[in-house]
């Protein structure tokens, strides 16, 4: 096979193609939105999960069944999926199950800049950083193979600009072969009350241990250059940024961080006069090296925020405290376009005062002037319980004004639980839940979802859901469904009225995103000459 | 930081919508395709809704970072003037600013339609400047090109490149320009 010039996303999606995976599932996110797209578009089986918790667990069920299976999220995404990791370790399974998990440093598109390092020493997950796309390709495949071999989920831990940097990729010519799925019932192994659960989790300590004692800590890591009085340690794309800083240096650059390579990081250290350690996000190598009492430096405060860069990984190098260059003027922020249906939205919202618990999606964008109608945007699917929260706590007058608004995929994602909330615990003063359904997950890339009632591919899926009948089978009677761009004024007097009301509302305001109207008719036309 | 000699650093920046990234993609790729180490990176997501944009393409012999160090961009490409000033500090003070001014004969129509069409190949043409001053064949890039619009959209872009190319090879070096030292 000839080098390829890829994404690391799309490095990773060809691994899994190549890695005999049988199934990729998981919930757009940036900065890993395209890795599922990719593996569709290369013929693999994609989907899209309701959200990364069901992502994961059908990942699980794919491994349980002795198939491969590739599961992908952005860092946030984890915190859903969270609760079936830290059972998946106990568990273990019996094919490769690798966890695609993609950090933001610098929050180019999130809310927080979480470390998911810090997830797979919490849960016990094996992990793997690659720093470019080649490694992306790479560790993919490695991934898969210490997952079979360990019977450990493995956590891919990539960063935006691991992601989202393309580099020269040289792929394997041949496709592993798919292991043959069947059943093996396992009791013990697979149902986790606390007597099967005990022993479950040293066998997860045990597994952790072979792992950290065969041969794949040294093989996955590299250790170049020949000074002898600055050592680097590093992972990831960090790693590349220090190479760029300090050519000459000796760098040591972890390849498995999970479980951590200490005693060769020990030795490291051992041959250089001063060893740094370079890492994006919070001190994990650091804190890890220093509790096993190896003596290196790591870095100040400040560099804790932000991505690296070679600039300031210089800094760290140099101990150099001057500020860094800021741009002559910010840049131009995101904003809705210019035919977005949600402007309509949020006119009305601010002109009716409304306190806004506001969700993720295009309209978080809702906050931005003219608008400026937004008080609240915490996690995916928040919305609606902070709304609740709002409604208990305030004086009756203050609590009509709050209104829930979320889109339709962050609906699906985590707004139904919070509905069911609404429906059992009803505020004195009721609630508003404000559905905006653009038919999309659009601030992602326009992806679909179980709402639109197409498939990754944009193909009829099986389903669509109904968000009203969801809405009446939880008992709530005050359902409504308007096009907020062709009959504003009475999608204003619905929320007028709805927030007058002591009663509990849920308004669907519906109307299909123009970017992705677009797109599906150009899909459409594409496909029209291939049907009869 | 001392600069390296045998790396090329380009900043291609604008708003959301105006095909930067698609423009990297053609840098990128022709660069590769000229047999470079390249590495490519840049910021998707929120920026899709018609924010500022940058994308950040280096080549050379080995290419370790895939972020231009700030004041380290041999070349900065901008197709929207409001976007100099959030991203001047990216290039080097010896390093090449190239935006639609460089090559205005390009966007001198008078007629709307075909003001705006030409507006449409403004990442191009920028291409099309920056190439006069690197070492990669002309049909390489319009190969790079071709492989990253639709076909409709070829000739017109082509010609662009073409023309936005020649124009600096002439007048560019009246700016004093002289072709970064990797690329000769």
């Amino acid at each position: 096979m000839p080098q390829q010039l890829l994404t690391g996303n799309e490095a990773v999606a060809q691994a899994a193609l190549d890695g005999a995976v049988s199934l990729g599932t998981g919930y757009p996110g940036t900065p890993s939105t395209e890795i599922l797209e990719r593996l569709g578009a290369l013929g693999g089986r994609a989907q899209w999960a309701p959200n990364e918790k069901v992502a994961l667990e059908v990942g699980l069920g794919v491994a349980f069944g002795k198939a491969r299976a590739l599961v992908t999220m952005k860092h946030v995404g984890l915190n859903v999926a969270a609760d079936p990791l830290f059972s998946a370790t106990y568990t273990g399974v019996d094919e490769g199950l690798v966890i695609a998990v993609a950090d933001d440093p610098g929050m180019h598109s999130s809310q927080n800049e979480q470390d998911t390092r810090r997830y797979a020493e919490a849960a016990g997950a094996p992990m793997l950083e690659p720093g470019d796309a080649q490694e992306a390709y790479d560790y993919t495949l490695q991934g898969l193979a210490i997952s079979a071999r360990f019977q450990l989920p493995v956590i891919l831990r990539m960063t935006t600009r691991v992601c989202h940097s393309k580099g020269p990729v040289q792929t394997r010519s041949e496709r592993a072969q798919a292991p043959a799925p069947r059943y093996e019932r396992d009791i013990p192994g697979r149902v986790m009350i606390p007597g099967n659960a005990r022993p479950a989790h040293v066998r997860l300590r045990e597994r952790l241990h072979n792992l950290a004692r065969s041969e794949l800590p040294e093989a996955l890591l590299t250790d170049t250059g020949e000074d002898r009085q600055l050592g680097i340690i590093a992972d990831g794309v960090a790693a590349a940024h220090a190479r760029e800083a300090a050519p000459q240096a000796r760098l040591l650059k972890l390849g498995l961080t999970h479980p951590l390579p200490i005693e060769a990081m020990r030795a490291f250290t051992q041959q250089v006069e001063r060893c740094v350690v370079i890492e994006e996000g919070d001190p994990y190598l650091y804190t890890a090296a220093r509790a096993a009492g190896i003596p290196v430096a790591g870095k100040p405060e400040r560099f804790r925020f932000g991505e690296l860069n070679a600039e300031r990984v210089r800094r760290i190098l140099d101990g150099d405290e001057s500020p860094e260059p800021e741009p002559e003027a910010a840049g131009k922020p995101p904003q809705l376009c210019s035919d977005c249906s949600h402007r309509p939205v949020f006119q009305v919202l601010s002109r009716l005062g409304c306190i806004v618990a506001g969700d993720i999606g295009c309209y978080t964008l809702g906050v931005m002037p003219p608008f400026e109608a937004m008080d609240t945007c915490v996690c995916m699917g928040a919305s609606v319980g902070v709304g609740l929260g709002l409604r208990h706590a305030l004086p009756a007058e203050e609590a009509r004004r709050v209104v829930s608004v979320i889109g339709d995929s962050t609906f699906v994602h985590t707004g139904l639980p919070g509905l069911a909330e609404m429906a059992y615990n009803p505020p004195e003063t009721g609630h508003v839940l404000l559905i905006l359904d653009n038919d999309t997950t659009a601030m992602t890339g326009l992806q679909e979802h179980p709402g639109t009632g197409r498939r990754l591919d944009h193909h009829p899926a099986a389903s669509k859901l109904n968000y009203e009948a969801i809405a009446l089978a939880l008992g709530i009677t005050d359902v409504h469904t308007v096009d907020p761009v062709d009959h504003k004024d009475d999608f204003e007097r619905l929320m007028h009225d709805a927030l007058a009301d002591d009663r509990l509302t849920v308004i669907v305001a519906r109307r299909p995103c123009s970017l992705a109207s677009r797109r599906l008719a150009a899909f459409r036309a594409e496909q029209e000459p291939s049907e009869p | 930081m001392s600069r390296a000699a045998d790396v090329v650093n380009v900043v291609i920046a604008g708003l959301g919508g105006q095909g930067i990234v698609t423009a990297s993609d053609i840098l990128a790729e022709a660069a590769f395709t000229a047999g470079h180490d390249v590495k490519k990176s840049e910021i998707h997501g929120m920026s899709q809704r018609g924010g500022s944009v940058s994308s950040d393409v280096r080549f050379g012999a080995q290419v370790h970072s895939p972020m231009v160090p700030h004041g380290e961009a041999d070349f900065l490409l901008i197709s929207e003037a409001t976007q100099v000033a959030a991203n001047r500090h990216r290039l080097h003070p010896e390093g090449r600013l190239i935006t639609p001014e460089a090559v205005p004969q390009l966007f001198q129509e008078a007629d709307p339609e075909r003001a705006a069409r030409a507006a449409r190949m403004v990442n191009v043409a920028l291409l099309g400047v920056l190439s006069a001053h690197l070492a990669i064949p002309e049909a390489t890039w319009l190969e790079a090109i071709r492989s990253h619009l639709p076909e409709r959209l070829h000739e017109m872009n082509g010609r662009a490149f073409h023309q936005a190319r020649g124009i600096e090879a002439i007048f560019g070096s009246l700016t004093g320009d002289r072709p970064h030292p990797a690329t000769q």
